[in-house]
């Protein structure tokens, strides 16, 4: 046997006190897809970034095909035959594929001929691997999956055998996945070798021969995909044995709690975010948002929220709720019983800056328990902080921390205990669980049911059609601005939510 | 107004806008690399001192020349420094560079020549005389074409042709070679240009750099071709208006000849009062003519004229993330 296309010994990084990658070994085979799997912070992105440059490690050695290689930057990862898609897209949006494909890699300092090869290159490449792109189209004009396929046709064109991808179905409909995960198979059968990085057991499972799981900075485990089960694996990435399934009784709804009607919303470049959506919302269930991002889910959470001017009509209990105006703003919202933890936390939910007692005043630092009027009670509000820390497993225990301080999960549980504990008759959760580690996910997704439970209601926006699935009682799922449908929880798959989110409608329409 | 005034106008017209031009190019090109920088009126500034005085000392323009370009380099140095090494706020830094730049040049000029903070006055080759082109004299009297060849084309200085042969340059550049193709993506998404193996900082002090000559040529311009010797503030703004030209001209190399021509336009109309007033009937404020670029700038980043989009990137240092 040949020697592994790729072979780490003994990587270590440090960031200040953080250890990130401790003594890591590697051994990945040449032509078969490798996935690597972990927690959020558990280190693969780090160790990734080491493989193509972006950081030095402290120690350790890197062989790529036998040798021993330096990779002190990008320049040097392109030249050892790596290729990188990022999870981000670092593409120009404003150039065309070609110019996207060219840069960095022209002959010569005069652009033409450049151009003219990497045309030719390109044709050929695409009736190669089946991926086609049109070598003209603007970056800004074409959808996040071609996109893709041109990060991917970067990295070919620049010869890379070793190809990395960090988490790239983040943003793809299940279907686009699908075919990427066609592309990247026919790629290993043509020699290449994949690696896969991703946090999804499913895509694991699906496209991988062999996987190795990462926990704190460690490799704890390289099996083959084939001898390996889901279950086992989220026990290797998280140290113990983990409920993948969300454990609730079915749904008992009750009264409509909030019901929309016909929302539209325009945004600052006269383009129509919502096409008139309308929704209702029981007491006692969960109601699922699914689609992929940029269809309209952000838009509709923040007009809920408050956040957002719309037109169309929203009623709460029966009352009306404003949609323009003074009152429609989230700190009246949550006076009137809607309580919301918003897509983005770090913008949105949390003051980085602030201490976590702070953070947990804002939206109701007009109650009278944390507001005398004049002053701040700050007292009170730490005080309710340490019980919601202490509740709600916060680590580190300390209110006086700033909120950059806690990790992505500690963060969401922040935001999520000053949210919850207020009881809200409806409780708007865009992304609970993105960049949370999988035990917080647990716990999140308990205190969602829970909530539910109670007799409230809970709209769930995610773009992790899992979650959806696991989570919510209904789904309805959103394209380009629109409901596309509604489905029973219980009585749909992915299959056909896929369908959905991609704009494919039982008629046949779109 | 008959033709050989409209002649005239125009001819002011393009001298007036050949350092609007200069440092309109200037800017596009750092701007265009995502590095903002509002200091091009304090290089000119330095560059119009350091040119003057060079070339009062040495008795040769060029010399000048050289040296308006090196100070106003270095200007441009310590702004890549404080704004692509150490990740400054590059507007702050370009606030600095006009401050010190007002202020030292009246101390220097002061302190070597000691007549209130101005240059001696330049005459023969201290300064860039007019250049006639070649049968200017023989076509002048062919009606029409003319005037046009002789008055409006022939006659002003090396440093103007050289300003107008920088706009099909600067867009050969950008559009045509591998460095313009960089130089475009670094404004946009330095991470794509970072992944794919080159130096982001690299390429922003290459656009910094190329700033700074251009900046300087323009400061040249001033004091030892439009006018013969440095005086205070003798910039008079037209860094701004340069800067107002290049958003103007939406960050490109055509149409910022056009925009800068217009403003120069402007400049020379103000410059007689007496045309407008025979034009329209009413006498207009020359200092209404001067805001003028600065209106019409406010009316395009208001988005009544098309919309104009900086950069991506620009104004924000490049740090590396995963």
């Amino acid at each position: 046997m040949s020697a592994p296309a790729i072979e780490l010994k003994g990587i270590s990084k440090s960031f200040g006190p953080v250890q990130a990658n401790k003594d890591i070994s590697l051994s990945v085979a040449r032509g078969a897809i490798h996935g690597i799997i972990g927690e959020n912070g558990a280190g693969k992105s780090t160790l990734m970034s080491i493989l193509y440059g972006f950081y030095k490690a402290d120690a350790g050695e890197i062989f790529i095909g036998g040798q021993k290689t330096e990779i002190p930057d990008s320049q040097a990862a392109i030249a050892a035959g790596i290729g990188m898609v990022f999870q981000h897209f670092k593409l120009v949006e404003n150039f065309t594929v070609l110019e996207n494909v060219v840069l960095g890699a022209e002959d010569g300092w005069k652009l033409g001929p450049s151009l003219r090869k990497a045309r030719q290159e390109l044709t050929a490449l695409a009736k190669e691997y089946e991926l086609n792109v049109d070598p003209d189209a603007v970056i800004e004009e074409i959808g996040v999956g071609m996109q893709q396929r041109v990060e991917i046709l970067k990295a070919l064109y620049r010869k890379a055998d070793i190809l990395i991808l960090d988490e790239p179905t983040g943003v793809l409909t299940p279907t686009e996945a699908d075919q990427l995960f066609r592309i990247l198979r026919r790629l290993r059968d043509e020699g290449k070798t994949i690696i896969l990085i991703t946090h999804k057991l499913r895509e694991i499972m699906d496209a991988t021969d062999t996987v190795s799981v990462m926990r704190r900075g460690k490799m704890t485990a390289t099996v083959k995909t084939a001898e390996t089960n889901p279950e086992q694996l989220a026990e290797l990435m998280v140290g113990r044995k983990v409920l993948l399934q969300v454990e609730k009784t079915p749904a008992k709804p009750g009264d409509v709690v909030l019901s929309a009607s016909n929302l539209r919303v325009v945004d600052d470049a006269g383009v129509e975010r919502l096409r008139g959506v309308s929704l209702d919302i029981r007491a006692g269930e969960i109601l699922g948002i699914a689609g992929v991002a940029g269809n309209g889910q952000s838009e509709l959470l923040e007009v809920l929220g408050g956040m957002q001017a719309a037109e169309g009509s929203l009623t709460l209990n029966g009352t009306d709720l404003e949609l323009v105006g003074p009152q429609a703003n989230g700190r009246a919202r949550r006076a009137r019983g809607i309580g919301h933890v918003p897509e983005d936390r770090q913008r949105e939910g949390l003051i980085m800056d602030f201490h976590a007692w702070e953070n947990n005043a804002f939206g109701y630092h007009d109650d009278p328990a944390f507001n005398t009027g004049l002053l701040m009670n700050n007292r009170a509000l730490r005080k309710d902080t340490e019980k919601k820390i202490a509740e709600y497993d916060i680590r580190p225990a300390n209110a006086w921390l700033t909120a950059k301080n806690f990790s992505g999960g500690n963060q969401q549980k922040i935001v999520v205990a000053r949210e919850i504990e207020r009881s809200p008759d409806l409780l708007l959760i865009g992304q609970p669980t993105r960049g949370v580690d999988i035990g917080a996910i647990e716990f999140i997704h308990k205190q969602i049911v829970a909530l539910r439970d109670a007799g409230k209601a809970v709209l769930l926006v995610s773009v992790e059609l899992d979650e959806i699935l696991g989570l919510a009682d209904r789904i309805a799922v959103m394209f380009d601005g629109r409901i596309m449908g509604e489905r029973d929880a219980g009585a749909t798959d992915e299959r056909e939510l896929g369908l959905l989110m991609a704009g494919v409608t039982d008629e046949g329409d779109n | 107004m008959d033709f050989l005034t409209l002649i005239q106008v125009l001819d002011s017209t393009v001298r007036l806008a050949t350092p609007l031009l200069l440092a309109c190019l200037a800017g596009l090109f750092s701007e265009r690399a995502g590095i903002f920088d509002i200091g091009l009126e304090g290089k000119m500034l330095v560059a119009a001192m350091f040119s003057a005085a060079i070339a009062y000392t040495s008795g040769s323009v060029w010399l000048g020349l050289l040296a308006g370009i090196a100070s106003s380099m270095l200007l441009s140095g310590l702004h890549g420094l404080a704004s692509i090494t150490f990740r400054g706020n590059q507007l702050i830094s370009g606030v600095a560079i006009n401050f010190l730049a007002a202020g030292m040049t009246v101390l220097v000029a002061q302190s070597w020549f000691g007549q209130g903070g101005r240059t001696p006055s330049l005459f023969g080759g201290a300064r860039f005389e007019p250049i006639t082109l070649p049968f200017a004299d023989s076509i002048e009297p062919v009606p029409f074409i003319g005037p046009i060849y002789s008055e409006l084309l022939s006659g002003h200085s090396i440093l103007v042709y050289v300003a107008l042969f920088c706009v099909p340059a600067t867009w050969w550049i950008l559009y045509r070679t591998r460095f313009g193709l960089r130089l475009r993506a670094v404004g946009e998404n330095p991470a794509a240009v970072d992944t794919a193996g080159i130096s982001v900082i690299g390429l922003r002090y290459a656009a910094v750099c190329i700033c700074g000559v251009l900046c300087g040529i323009a400061g040249a311009y001033l004091s030892t071709a439009l006018q013969a010797g440095f005086v205070k503030d003798m910039t008079a703004g037209r860094g701004f208006i340069a800067l107002a030209a290049l958003i103007f001209a939406k960050w490109r190399p055509w149409y910022a000849l056009a925009a800068c021509m217009l403003f120069g336009f402007l400049q020379a109309l103000a410059l007689r009062p007496d045309l407008i007033e025979g034009l329209i009937g009413i006498p207009v404020q020359v200092q209404l003519l001067d805001a003028l670029p600065y209106v019409l700038t406010v009316v395009i980043l208001a988005g009544f004229v098309g919309k104009a989009i900086p950069p991506r990137a620009g104004g924000e240092p490049y740090v590396k993330e995963r």
